[in-house]
């Protein structure tokens, strides 16, 4: 059960106390609840007071009301960075999520060398956050790269992918569509819940496989699908190394793969804009939050709970 | 019956075809990294005339300190935060799975919340917070936060695992008059190893790869780990050559291979389990 079921959950069942436990759990809970004030919470609500300061690290933090909050709806740059990371979000997604849904559908049913399928498809999402693979990709859609090479031997004429605004984020998108992986062995696992029985069923009623993934797969796979699209879009929103090194740091070409996470980072860590970057990060958690919200709105019309 | 026997191999086919796709161009990183001087290494194909060590000798001291001291200080920071996970993770797991105390369910409602929490909202305050204290350009800011239980994620996957454990067996140990300590040292945490494997080999792979955090904090070469170095490596402008930016890519994801081929079953399970991160 993923942890968004359990939040689902959280509302059933009743309470018990039992003698003795508050105790023990203070202890067994104590490094969590000091990481819980310090590293989380605590920093939450000081960056959103941070959000009304300019602060450097060096002067001490100078109250200046909402100016923060003002520039981020003036500032132009930033509403590119939104429009960079939308397209990175709603493309990529939609489609990782469909070659992991199509590739463990192909994958089901006791298919001979299952393993060794899963662990081939599974292992670019372990390397796909990594340095390395985005020094990889740099070569592979350069001009001089690998996917160009190959366009060559069949005489079609490449182009610089990454040196190239028009496509610069496209080669993004690929890499997060790569690592598929992940969400195919989740929607395996989903897959192998649902009962054979079902199907034997419709089958001897005579649907067709349309009618048999339609009516069957597909709702009671919708719990999983919901969960891990819900986690996928806060995940991609968050996506910052492989833009980092593509770009050389830059969001370059002309801004084209600026994600929002790479330009808070420049406005916090290079400009040392602390406050500003405050704001940011506080306008993200929101932005977060609304497509989360959407997401759980938009569930009611499409995912089937059996509970 | 004939349709099967008509589909299946085709079935293989497209599978083969897809994961040899996906899985092309890491091996030919390999293999042009073992390839002499920038010419040879154009070439898109993957046989190889005689194995040339040049581009790791290259790489490997293209920095200073060479990548060997990275390599090093990447091995140091994750095996902290192993252990802080282990320790921590599981001390608050045993309690949402096992003690029944007051507001338990807002709590876990809480954890279960951090785990969405992006890094990005909490990286700014944190980053003043740990350059006050002097903790820039130490391991520190990386390795307490999991010493404080804060990756989320373990604590709910070892929740999940100490619900599936018999519960009689806790029970009988109280009867026999066992406190939670004791109960959660030599009984729970035994059984728990398959959780404890899974959450050592995402910590390892996870920490390994992470980029953002140690870019932030680590700016000393001295400190750098191996992201940090990698990336460092790639935008000096010493290095111009694709082969030994290769090499030294290949030598980063090699114990991530090997993570890989050692923990499958586990990382697999704990995704299929936990519904991914």
């Amino acid at each position: 059960m993923s942890a968004l079921d359990e939040l689902r959950q959280l509302r059933k069942g009743g309470a018990q106390v039992r003698k003795g436990d508050n105790r023990a759990a203070f202890w067994f809970l104590a490094p969590w609840f000091a990481g819980l004030l310090l590293i989380t919470v605590g920093p939450v609500l000081a960056s959103f007071a941070l959000g009304f300061t300019k602060y450097n690290l060096i002067q001490p933090p100078r109250f200046i009301g909402l100016d923060n909050f003002a520039r981020v709806l003036s500032d132009e740059r930033l509403h590119n960075a939104l429009r960079v990371t939308f397209t990175y979000v709603l493309v990529s997604v939609p489609l990782q999520l469909a070659c992991a849904l199509g590739v463990a559908l192909l994958l089901n049913k006791g298919l001979r060398g299952l393993a060794f399928y899963r662990s081939a498809f599974y292992l670019p999402s372990l390397l796909g956050s990594s340095v390395a693979i985005a020094v990889l990709w740099t070569q592979v859609f350069g001009t001089d790269g690998l996917v160009n090479r190959v366009l060559g031997f069949f005489g079609v004429e490449g182009r610089g992918w990454i040196s190239d605004p028009d496509t610069a984020l496209s080669t993004l998108i690929v890499l997060n569509v790569w690592t598929f992986g992940s969400p195919m062995i989740i929607f395996l696992a989903g897959l192998r819940q649902i009962p054979e029985v079902y199907y034997e069923a419709a089958a001897i009623d005579g649907a067709s496989r349309w009618a048999r993934f339609r009516s069957i797969t597909m709702p009671l796979l919708s719990p999983i699908l919901f969960f891990t699209l819900v986690l996928q879009i806060i995940h991609a929103f968050q996506s910052f190394t492989q833009a980092f090194v593509v770009s050389g740091g830059t969001g370059g070409p002309s801004d084209s793969t600026m994600f929002y996470t790479l330009y808070l980072y420049q406005q916090g860590f290079s400009r040392f804009d602390m406050g500003y970057a405050s704001a940011l990060a506080w306008f993200l958690l929101l932005i977060i939050a609304a497509f989360t919200a959407v997401n759980f709105w938009a569930a009611r019309f499409w995912v089937f709970y059996d509970d | 019956m004939t349709t099967r026997r008509v589909f299946a191999p085709l079935k293989h086919l497209g599978l083969v075809l897809i994961g040899f796709v996906m899985l092309y161009p890491v091996l030919w990183m390999v293999v042009s990294s073992l390839r002499p001087g920038d010419e040879i290494f154009r070439s898109p194909g993957l046989v190889l005339d005689g194995l040339r060590t040049e581009n790791y000798s290259e790489g490997w001291n293209a920095l200073t300190p060479s990548f060997g001291t990275y390599l090093l200080n990447s091995a140091v920071l994750v095996l902290g935060c192993i252990v802080g996970n282990l320790v921590s993770c599981s001390m608050a797991a045993y309690a949402f799975a096992r003690l029944q105390f007051r507001g338990k369910r807002w709590w876990f409602g809480i954890m279960l919340g951090t785990i969405m929490l992006p890094i990005h909202v909490i990286i700014v305050p944190q980053y003043v917070l740990f350059s006050n204290i002097g903790w820039v350009n130490t391991f520190l800011p990386l390795i307490v936060p999991k010493i404080l239980a804060t990756d989320a994620f373990f604590v709910f996957l070892m929740v999940q695992f100490i619900r599936g454990l018999p519960r009689e067996l806790d029970e009988a140990a109280r009867i026999d008059g066992c406190g939670h300590p004791r109960i959660f040292l030599q009984i729970v945490l035994p059984l728990m190893t398959p959780a404890l494997a899974t959450t050592t080999i995402f910590t390892f792979i996870w920490t390994w790869n992470d980029f953002f955090s140690q870019l932030i904090y680590l700016t000393d070469p001295d400190m750098y780990t191996v992201p940090v170095a990698l990336r460092s490596f790639v935008d000096s402008t010493v290095a111009t050559s694709w082969g030994s930016q290769f090499a030294m890519s290949v030598v980063s994801l090699v114990p991530i291979f090997l993570a890989f081929l050692i923990g499958q079953r586990y990382l697999v399970k704990g995704i299929a389990t936990t519904g991914g991160k």
